[in-house]
């Protein structure tokens, strides 16, 4: 990264980006809105699921309509072991990622035969069913969810995730680290077969590429991903419960990709920040506020094609440079 | 075994399944033919709901109040089809799903706003309400068994459109291959509104049908478009016969599913297990046969040809 | 960061210069849900709150009373966001409302991490009452199992020998059956726990007319028990079998009973805490007071709870005279509850939930308004059976 980037509309708002989510642990304290810090570490944590989301979906053309699942799946990871007095980071977490990448490889094994629509369906029930799975576990709480009474433990000193700062730069530095794993994936070989098999999936099986398997690497490295955002979640809202993964935030999650610019390294990181302050401000304004909501998606969908990425791409002169 | 209530239940079925078929029927189309993923389809089963709950009281006959609501359903699509969903044709899936997950969020609101939290429902009249012994002491309540043989009479009309119409003609060509349907100069667009009017009735009028029963609340669209999904996906998009087997064989699985699982769990597992196991499986059990056909046939059991 | 907060504090104090008379306001904040369906019981108790308000004059241990209101959409993680606001940016000094377990359970921590009062008005979250029971945690309404439990045992004085229990399968609703099984005596001769997504019991209505019950346990609160009482009627169960249920026939969804004309409600039994026509002076004026301020209509025990759960914050500020800041002066006139109450008197145990009595009640038809009327008490100073695993 370079200055350069800086002389584009994209640079800037992407600048501007990372540095709102560096600096609003002070900035909201001096605007007398304290709460903002929580709402930006609640909206990194989003950002996460929708940075994998976009992985799949943005790069590869694979529109999971069940994403929100792997949220769930690491967040009870966290849940579950706590509730057993297990709070060891280093249990949690590899189990955490594991589980999230096997459901990841089961789910996309069989929905990656199918395409188009019928993925869109088939990652929905696989969802549907974890979520009813979820509901019936009386044992961990079933849909009243798992209160976490601690965080997860690493055993470093001065380390402790129940310090607010420290918490909020942890999902700081990881969701920073998952945007450079996108930018490294998409410009390697294995992204560029990834991308190619979006525009033209039979060609690459022609010449050679077995694009199935490169499809469910990536459907499995984005499950990993979101699961990572179940775990930070658990450990941010200390609190996990089926309602996370609900289809109806998988919904969102896609409109927050679509929002931010789909494809594109920063989108979801943007995406995440204009829908939950949208939908902050809104609630506030009135409690009826999907049917301002509802018409705003239309809208985004009909006119802003490339979402805000997109937008601000069109103020550039040369033709779209790697951010 | 109880004989009588396994044929009860296999009654109950056959018409969860016949709801499931008119919602599927629509959808189906809708996909095969304008390749639309309308995940609005729901709140087409929703209007049916609402306005043949209040054309009901308004007129105060069940029968007046819902064949008045037939045309509402219609103009209520159409004007959808007009003002949103008619550009969304030529977009891809993606800002398909989106803009009509934009109209469910929008709807589910305003409905809650117009008839207010509780929602609304149909009472039945008192010639509607008792029930039917059949042979072999099975009892069902005749409400029920208006369904089915309304909803029946509805698909055979739907069969006879399709298969001995011309348009019904023009719907199958649309459905295996869309681009022969334009180059043959067939008004497209025109065809494109009548097919999502037909599919806007047909999902209407099973919001209808079925208020008596579950009566309407805001949201109600949802769960049985995912179920409509679950159904279209099994019977293969595009194809009507496919949507009517998955949607009796969804019926029924689920249905015999939630009768007799838990007492099949109770042979091979401990009361707490089961009792904890039963509920879980039979909702997932739908969830599970389509995980299995499409394992094994990934364009469903009846993808029209050439799709 | 705590211990910075704390620092602070005094500091910001001393910076908010102009904040001298808001500091003097006593602030309750209150999370309920005001959107979607189940919004029909949320508004009740926002209208129950303003009553209390009313009937308070305004006033908290002589201080000016602010009350602010969130809706929670039903969803945890947004009642957790709601709940971090009220308490940072409107800076609270009580919590109140909270209708679900799983909003409270993704709530309730936040208050009480800032040394908050919280007072569930509803959700009896079972957990809170035992092993989780915490010295600023108040439940002004019930634990999720005692309602019924204290069915069981009105099945049981009633001579119901066989019972066929319907629920729904998510927390509650296995909480409710667990309750209801702990007492009842009889045979439970069949159990169906439907998903919420259910709104088509066909096959679970056949498996009961199979099994020939003398009476049928449901827990089918808001829509579900639309639906469900509906269809009961429409296969002729409602001649044969009686319904005996629990939150799934009250004050807020009664009216919606009656304008559908569903008839073979009346007469059926609840078991509640408390009714409308409870005979003591406070809920007199309460019952009168709310149909004037909501739409005319009777109050639901929710209602009940809301205005309980202000007056109980009512009396501890009193206690304190005046000063909500100083959190044990509070606590300890909360949990002397010396208020008038609409149950007429109210306990507290340690676990900080309600130690009362359980009546039956029965659908009526008064004056042509659909309502709930208490014909016996059923269990008297009934606690939650897991208040002993509170260690308070």
């Amino acid at each position: 990264m370079n200055l350069e980037i800086l002389k584009t509309p994209r640079g800037i708002y992407n600048s501007l980006l990372i540095l709102l989510c560096i600096f609003m642990p002070w900035i909201a304290p001096a605007i007398g809105q304290d709460f903002f810090t929580d709402v930006f570490g609640r909206i990194m944590i989003v950002a996460i699921a929708a940075i994998s989301l976009n992985l799949i979906m943005g790069f590869g053309g694979m529109i999971s309509f069940g994403h929100a699942v792997f949220v769930g799946i690491g967040g009870y990871a966290v849940g579950i072991f706590a509730s057993h007095g297990i709070e060891s980071a280093y249990i949690q977490w590899p189990v955490g990622l594991l589980m999230s990448g096997l459901f990841a490889l089961i789910i996309g094994a069989i929905s990656l035969r199918t395409r188009g629509v019928y993925f869109i369906m088939i990652t929905l029930a696989f969802a549907q069913m974890i979520y009813f799975l979820s509901v019936s576990i009386e044992k961990y709480g079933s849909d009243d969810g798992l209160t976490i009474d601690a965080r997860s433990d690493f055993g470093i000193p001065f380390y402790d995730l129940n310090d607010a700062l420290t918490m909020y730069f942890t999902v700081f530095v990881l969701m920073v680290a998952c945007l450079l794993i996108t930018r490294k994936m998409v410009n390697s070989r294995f992204g560029r077969v990834i991308r190619a098999a979006k525009s033209n999936d039979e060609r690459m099986h022609t010449i050679g590429y077995p694009t199935y398997g490169y499809k469910l690497t990536a459907f499995v490295i984005a499950g990993m991903m979101c699961g990572l955002s179940g775990l930070l979640s658990a450990n941010f809202e200390d609190f996990v419960s089926p309602d996370m993964m609900f289809w109806t935030f998988s919904g969102e999650l896609i409109f927050i990709v679509v929002l931010g610019g789909m494809g594109t390294i920063m989108g979801p990181l943007g995406g995440a920040i204009i829908f939950l302050l949208l939908s902050e401000v809104l609630s506030n304004i009135t409690n009826s506020w999907h049917l301002i909501f509802g018409p705003f998606l239309i809208l985004v969908v009909l006119f802003a094609r490339g979402g805000v990425e997109g937008f601000l791409a069109k103020f550039e002169k040369s033709p779209e440079a790697k951010s | 075994m109880n004989y009588t209530l396994l044929a009860e239940q296999f009654f109950n079925g056959f018409q969860l399944g016949i709801i499931l078929f008119l919602v599927a029927a629509g959808l189906t189309l809708i996909f095969g033919i304008m390749d639309l993923v309308n995940l609005a389809h729901g709140t087409l089963y929703m209007f049916g709901a609402f306005f043949a709950s209040t054309l009901v009281a308004v007129t105060d006959s069940l029968v007046l109040g819902m064949i008045l609501a037939l045309p509402v359903m219609l103009a209520a699509g159409l004007l959808l089809e007009f003002s949103i969903l008619r550009t969304l044709y030529e977009r891809n899936h993606l800002d398909q799903v989106l803009a009509t997950f934009g109209l469910i969020l929008f709807f589910n609101e305003l409905f809650l706003i117009v008839w207010g939290p509780e929602g609304t429902g149909i009472n039945l009249p008192p010639y509607l309400t008792g029930t039917i012994t059949l042979p072999g002491g099975i009892t069902v309540p005749e409400y029920r068994m208006v369904i089915i043989a309304s909803g029946l009479l509805v698909a055979l009309l739907l069969y006879v459109l399709v298969s001995k119409t011309r348009v019904g003609m023009l719907i199958r060509a649309g459905a295996s291959n869309r681009e022969m349907v334009g180059a043959l100069g067939i008004n497209i667009k025109l065809l494109f509104t009548l097919v999502f009017g037909l599919g806007a009735v047909l999902a209407g009028f099973a919001g209808m049908i079925i208020t008596p029963i579950t009566q309407a609340d805001s949201g109600m669209g949802e769960s049985i478009l995912i179920l409509a999904f679950v159904v279209i996906v099994i019977g293969g998009i595009g194809s009507i016969k496919g949507a009517f087997i998955a949607a009796i064989l969804t019926g029924l699985i689920d249905t015999m599913g939630r009768s007799f699982i838990d007492v099949a769990l109770l042979q091979i597992m401990d009361t707490v297990a089961a009792e904890t196991a039963g509920p879980a499986i039979s909702s997932m059990m739908i969830y599970i046969l389509m995980a299995i056909i499409l394992a094994i046939k990934p364009s469903g059991l009846f993808p029209p040809k050439g799709a | 960061m705590l211990k910075k907060l704390i620092l602070a504090a005094p500091l910001a104090a001393m910076l908010a210069v102009p904040s001298v008379e808001a500091a003097e306001k006593i602030k309750v904040g209150i999370v309920l849900t005001l959107t979607t369906p189940a919004s029909i019981m949320g508004k009740q108790m926002k209208a129950a709150y303003e009553v209390a308000y009313d009937h308070l004059g305004g006033k908290m241990g002589g201080k000016e009373l602010e009350l602010i209101f969130e809706d929670d959409g039903l969803k945890p993680n947004i009642g957790k966001q709601k709940t971090e606001k009220l308490v940072k940016k409107d800076k609270v000094d009580f919590l109140t409302g909270y209708i679900w377990s799983h909003v409270l359970g993704a709530s309730a921590p936040v208050a009480l991490k800032a040394g908050k009062i919280f007072v569930s008005a509803n959700a009896g979250h079972s957990l809170y009452a035992g092993k989780k029971c915490h010295k600023n945690f108040f439940n002004a309404a019930w634990e999720n199992s005692q309602n019924s439990m204290a069915m069981g045992t009105m099945l049981n004085q009633r001579g119901v020998k066989n019972l066929y229990i319907l629920s729904l399968n998510y927390a509650a609703g296995k909480q409710m059956v667990a309750g209801v099984e702990r007492t009842f005596k009889g045979n439970v001769v069949g159990k169906d726990l439907v998903p919420t997504s259910h709104k088509d019991w066909s096959a679970e209505i056949a498996k009961v007319k199979a099994a020939k019950p003398d009476g049928v346990f449901v827990f089918y609160p808001g829509s579900w028990g639309l639906a469900f009482f509906t269809q009961y009627k429409q296969a002729g169960l409602d001649k044969t079998t009686p319904l005996y249920s629990v939150f799934s026939v009250d004050g807020a969804n009664l009216p919606v009973y009656q304008k559908r004309k569903m008839k073979h409600m009346i007469g059926t039994f609840n078991t509640m805490f408390w009714a409308p026509d409870l005979d003591n002076a406070v809920n007199k004026r309460f019952v009168a007071d709310f149909a004037k301020k909501y739409k005319g209509q009777i109050p639901s025990h929710y209602a009940a709870q809301a205005y309980d759960s202000l007056m109980l914050i009512a009396a501890g500020v009193k206690a304190a005279g005046g000063d909500a800041k100083n959190t044990d002066a509070v606590r300890k006139g909360m949990e002397e509850a010396d208020f008038g109450s609409v149950r007429g008197k109210i306990k507290f145990g340690k676990n900080h939930f309600p130690i009362q009595n359980f009546y039956a009640r029965q659908v009526i038809n008064k004056n042509g308004q659909w309502q709930l009327s208490v014909r016996q008490t059923v269990v008297e100073d009934h606690a939650p059976v897991m208040s002993n695993e509170c260690k308070l």
